[in-house]
């Protein structure tokens, strides 16, 4: 049963129950503090612990030892006397650190002294021509009906992109007995001689065996196409083929389903709706919040924690929710925070959590032509806007993103930019010779996600609140 | 596109999909159960009525909008099937009234 926050004020809440966002809630409940954790799932682990708790799934080694992690922080939070609330989706944080909150139809709002955001990340958007094709789905999609649901591909699938998450789930859908048929490989062969400065750290890191392992697994069973620098899903309403080009040659493969994976990316909007300053990441290719050391944003009261701070995997996100958790205790209960693990500790732990990523970061940046479409290829799903109508506008006189919502409407679909912001972002900036800093971000405002017109009106209000906006 | 792995032990709960039942498992997202019943489950969108399916199944892309008990442009990835729940798929914008 999904019920309203029991209180109106809580001294932390936290957003999101993925890695980062558990361990917060934890950390700072464990510490005495009320502690309110909301989340939009049905259950908690986010995206990479998803379903850890009901998972259908019961042959471990299926999913993997890095995925039972997220069973002993869920654990942990359990245990402690944090409320936590699944199916709850914040639509609204401002700078009084006040919470609009939507929960079965119903919104509520709450006060925190401190929030810890730990909203993660999503997937780079991947736009390529037929990408919004029925049977084009991200590889996230694939992994979430895998570990929800023990759903797996079995008509004729492709796999296209780059990164860790393509490997393991590749490796995930062949264990539960799934079909894949061609692995397409879009790593850009000179991102190996980028890497290679930084391969002493990868070598030393946790990821490599581990990686080298899935990788040889999945070659083992599955055609892998390496250097694929041109990538089209086609089909009249429903994809029937994926169109390549590797090593100069160009192939077509018919398909029923395509999965497509470059990366993630923090997930900024509730961030950014806070007005929390964020700046582009040249190595990551995204927008990332400016943070200290603990997690602090540039609004006082607002951390963020996890993904959404800047991509660094499960392992770095748990301890940067703990960081962040302990700069809460800090602040709120200073007498507890010397019980709790020392920030020098966990900051050390961090440290050993990140090695490797820059490795990663330089190896799977993604090819231009995979980021910055062209001619009809659609960039903005929601209001079907292609690569060509955003230089057309850009031609007579769009600016910027915020300017290129008067010509085209691109992010003001129910997305609100989450599958369309960057693309448009580095569109405009090569179209205008522009770094993506100086060419900027949509703005973004509450209510982060939809809700009804209805909800807003039933919101509980006070006698003040209505004789501000009625006449007479 | 999709099929179940037979270690999924789970009980199975009944929807209906434009009035024909189908066999779901309890845990299941609606836009899980949807895609996992081999039926045309294809929703049309508002903009140019071109048809599509879930996307992303987090959350965030809005391409799984379905219409559940009588209640338009639901995310279907973020809602568990239930027992006679009854799913429409939508064709384009949400309906006054839905």
């Amino acid at each position: 049963m999904t019920m309203a926050p029991k209180r109106e004020a809580y001294d932390v809440v936290v957003v999101g129950a993925g890695p980062a966002g558990l361990a917060a809630a934890a950390t700072s409940a464990e510490a005495g503090l009320l502690t309110l954790l909301l989340d939009e799932n049905i259950g908690p682990g986010g995206q990479v612990y998803r379903a850890i708790a009901s998972t259908p799934v019961t042959e471990r080694n299926q999913l993997g030892a890095d995925y039972w992690v997220g069973a002993d922080l869920v654990q942990a939070l359990r245990t402690s006397d944090a409320e936590i609330i699944q199916r709850a989706t914040v639509w609204s944080l401002d700078r009084n650190l006040e919470i609009a909150v939507s929960v079965g139809g119903a919104s509520a709002f709450v006060k925190a002294r401190r929030v810890i955001l730990a909203t993660g990340a999503l997937e780079r958007p991947f736009p390529i021509p037929g990408w919004t094709l029925p049977g084009v789905m991200t590889a996230g999609a694939a992994q979430t009906m895998l570990k929800s649901s023990a759903l797996v591909p079995d008509g004729r699938t492709v796999i296209a992109g780059q990164g860790p998450l393509l490997w393991l789930l590749a490796a995930q859908i062949l264990r539960l007995g799934g079909r894949i048929d061609r692995i397409l490989d879009t790593t850009e062969r000179g991102n190996y001689f980028a890497a290679l400065p930084h391969v002493f750290a990868f070598l030393t890191s946790p990821y490599f065996a581990k990686g080298l392992a899935m990788m040889r697994e999945v070659r083992a069973k599955v055609q892998v196409v390496s250097g694929v620098t041109e990538l089209a899903a086609s089909g009249d309403g429903q994809l029937a083929s994926v169109n390549y080009v590797a090593g100069g040659k160009r192939e077509t493969t018919p398909a029923d389903l395509l999965l497509l994976h470059q990366g993630v990316v923090p997930n900024v909007n509730l961030a950014m709706a806070a007005g929390i300053e964020h700046r582009w990441d040249d190595l990551q290719l995204c927008w990332s919040p400016v943070l200290d050391a603990s997690g602090n944003s540039s609004v006082a009261g607002i951390a963020i924690a996890g993904d959404g701070a800047g991509i660094g995997g499960a392992g770095a996100a748990v301890v940067r929710g703990r960081i962040a958790a302990r700069a809460a205790v800090e602040a709120l209960a200073p007498a507890v925070a010397a019980k709790l693990t020392p920030m020098a500790a966990l900051r050390a732990d961090l440290a050993k959590a990140e090695r490797g990523r820059i490795f990663l970061d330089t190896l799977f940046r993604p090819a231009p032509q995979f980021r910055i479409p062209s001619g009809d290829t659609i960039v903005c799903r929601c209001e079907e806007v292609t690569a060509k109508d955003i230089l057309d506008a850009v031609a007579i006189g769009a600016t910027g993103p915020n300017q290129l919502k008067a010509y085209r409407r691109t992010g003001m679909g129910p997305c609100q930019g989450r599958l369309c912001g960057l693309t448009v972002t580095e569109l405009m900036a090569q179209a205008r010779a522009k770094s993506p800093q100086e060419i900027g971000y949509y703005r973004l405002r509450a209510p982060v996600k939809p809700i009804t017109l209805a909800e807003l009106a039933a919101v509980p209000k006070t006698e003040a609140d209505v004789k501000a906006v009625v006449r007479g | 596109m999709f099929k179940r792995s037979e270690q999924d032990k789970r009980p199975p709960v009944q929807i209906f999909v434009d009035g024909t039942a189908i066999t779901a498992r309890q845990g299941d997202t609606v836009s899980a159960a949807l895609l996992a019943s081999s039926r045309d489950v294809r929703r049309s969108t508002a903009v140019s009525g071109a048809p599509r399916l879930p996307y992303c199944m987090m959350g965030v892309c809005f391409d799984c909008l379905v219409t559940i008990d009588g209640v338009g442009n639901r995310q279907g990835c973020l809602v568990p099937v239930a027992e006679g729940m009854r799913i429409e798929i939508q064709k384009g914008k949400r309906e006054i009234g839905k």
